[in-house]
């Protein structure tokens, strides 16, 4: 059962980490992307700190952490091809992150939320 | 500017192939198609793209006396190149200077036998045509009832052969007015890609006919201002407003070479264009700054504004990109930049980015071997 950002980044609770990624219409937007910078592993990050880049044929954009905790993996393999990230961006994880105690995803948009946002 | 952006004629033809439309120097264009930026670029590179280019000023120079070297004089008074020397049925490329030899704007222009016919940037279309007002002796009439196409690729010249059959004789920078069902195309074998390639001047009723006409042939795919973007840094060729405009000089553009002997100091028509004493000067000198290619390494783009350094960290930039992106064809971020023109080729560089300084090497341009046919 995912959750969505409104910075349109999808959560995926697995255990007590929650695994990051950027939605297929994110993904649309952006263009062909041909270069993600990833956060590193053990880093400890406030909710909102800006912990991936990512560059399309067009643009360079940033994604946030979307809740404080500590980033526990990433997904190395997106460097070498990072436009899995458009191939397939519901597989293309960013990071894993565990939250720090007392973090919830209730805040955050089901499904038909997000799809009411992206109309 | 609060006015809404114009559209060209081929405004229903891009939505009905999905195009997404951005806004672009006062016109609404084709960024992308479902394809995306990267396909259509390399399928330009393996194939044939057309491009709508309608958005670019075409301006026609007509002597009023039919005299064309009278009109082409009139121009070198403010193109320095060699006009006069053009013969009918052929192009070049030139610059608008002003009196401090910066760049107005970059053109094309062509002797049509009798008259001449520009081709100049979309967003500077206004001002270069209140700029020619002051022209003595031609009558400047800017083309309001005709579209623009550029058809660009190795397979560019057999397409466009089925329909034209002329079209096969031409060569690079050539330009020619051929029949095509009735009506007179503007044809000249050139483009911005560094590919073989057209541009066709199609006029604006029979602009869509034409267009789909190519687009039902299996190797043409429509290409966007995305993919034009990439083509045109991959050879190496400069974008006004970006990397050129009036704080720049020719030859600090690297555009030197469109000023022929003929104009330069000691020449049979040296100077006569605005800013020629500086633009002279420093061409025989050679400036201190120059537009050189960066080849970054790793992946990550550099892209316009960036600031370059001399050293991994400290000092004063020495430079800055002027374009910037990804490559493409070459596989890899590639950009043009504002540099010192000593360095040598190879010289590693720094360039500053989120903070970080990232290794980039000057590399000679373009980053891939034009196919042009001369």
């Amino acid at each position: 059962m995912l959750k969505y950002t409104e910075d349109h980044e999808w959560l995926r609770a697995e255990g007590d980490e929650i695994v990051v990624g950027i939605t297929p219409h994110a993904s649309e937007q952006l263009g062909d992307v041909v270069f993600i910078e990833l956060p590193e592993e053990g880093r400890e990050v406030e909710a909102g700190d800006e912990v991936v880049v990512i560059e399309s044929v067009k643009a360079a954009s940033d994604i946030s952490a979307p809740i404080s905790g500590v980033i526990t993996a990433v997904n190395t393999a997106l460097a070498d091809t990072p436009g899995s990230v458009n191939d397939d961006p519901l597989a293309a994880w960013f990071f894993r992150i565990r939250p720090a105690q007392g973090t919830s995803l209730d805040g955050f948009m089901d499904d038909a939320a997000y799809q009411a946002l992206i109309g | 500017m609060t006015d809404d952006p114009r559209r060209t004629p081929l405004h229903d033809l891009h939505l009905s192939l999905g195009a997404r439309m951005v806004p672009f120097a006062g016109w609404e264009m084709p960024v992308q198609y479902p394809k995306g930026v990267l396909a259509e670029h390399l399928h330009t590179r393996a194939q044939a793209g057309l491009f709508d280019v309608s958005h670019m000023g075409q301006v026609v120079i007509t002597p009023q006396d039919g005299d064309m070297a009278a009109a082409a004089l009139a121009l070198e008074s403010l193109i320095p190149a060699d006009v006069l020397g053009l013969a009918p049925g052929r192009q070049r490329y030139g610059l608008f200077t002003n009196d401090a030899g910066g760049i107005l704007d970059d053109l094309m222009f062509a002797n049509c036998g009798d008259h001449f016919l520009l081709v100049v940037n979309a967003a500077r279309a206004e001002h270069d045509i209140a700029h020619m007002g002051s022209l003595g002796g031609v009558t400047v009439t800017p083309v309001t009832d005709r579209g623009l196409l550029a058809l660009q690729g190795p397979q560019a010249a057999e397409v466009l052969a089925r329909l034209v059959p002329e079209a096969a004789d031409m060569r690079f920078m050539d330009s020619r007015i051929l029949p095509w069902k009735g009506v007179d195309l503007w044809v000249s074998r050139s483009g911005y890609t560094g590919e073989d390639g057209f541009e066709i001047s199609v006029p604006e009723a029979r602009l869509r006919e034409f267009a789909e006409d190519l687009l039902d042939r299996p190797e043409v795919a429509p290409i966007g201002l995305g993919a034009r973007d990439s083509l045109r840094l991959e050879a190496g060729m400069p974008l006004y407003g970006h990397d050129m405009d009036t704080g720049v000089t020719p030859a600090q553009a690297g555009l030197g070479w469109s000023i022929p002997k003929v104009r330069r100091t000691g020449g049979a028509r040296a100077g006569g264009f605005p800013g020629a004493e500086a633009v002279l000067a420093e061409l025989a000198d050679g400036p201190a700054m120059i537009r050189r290619g960066l080849r970054p390494e790793g992946r990550a783009p550099i892209r316009e504004g960036v600031a370059i350094f001399a050293e991994p960290s400290g000092g004063a930039p020495i430079g800055h990109v002027s374009s910037g992106g990804f490559g493409p064809s070459v596989g890899a971020p590639i950009a043009m930049a504002r540099l010192p023109a000593a360095l040598p080729d190879g010289a590693t560089l720094y360039a500053e980015l989120r903070g970080k300084r990232l290794p980039a090497a000057i590399t000679p341009l373009p980053f891939i071997t034009p196919s042009y046919k001369r």
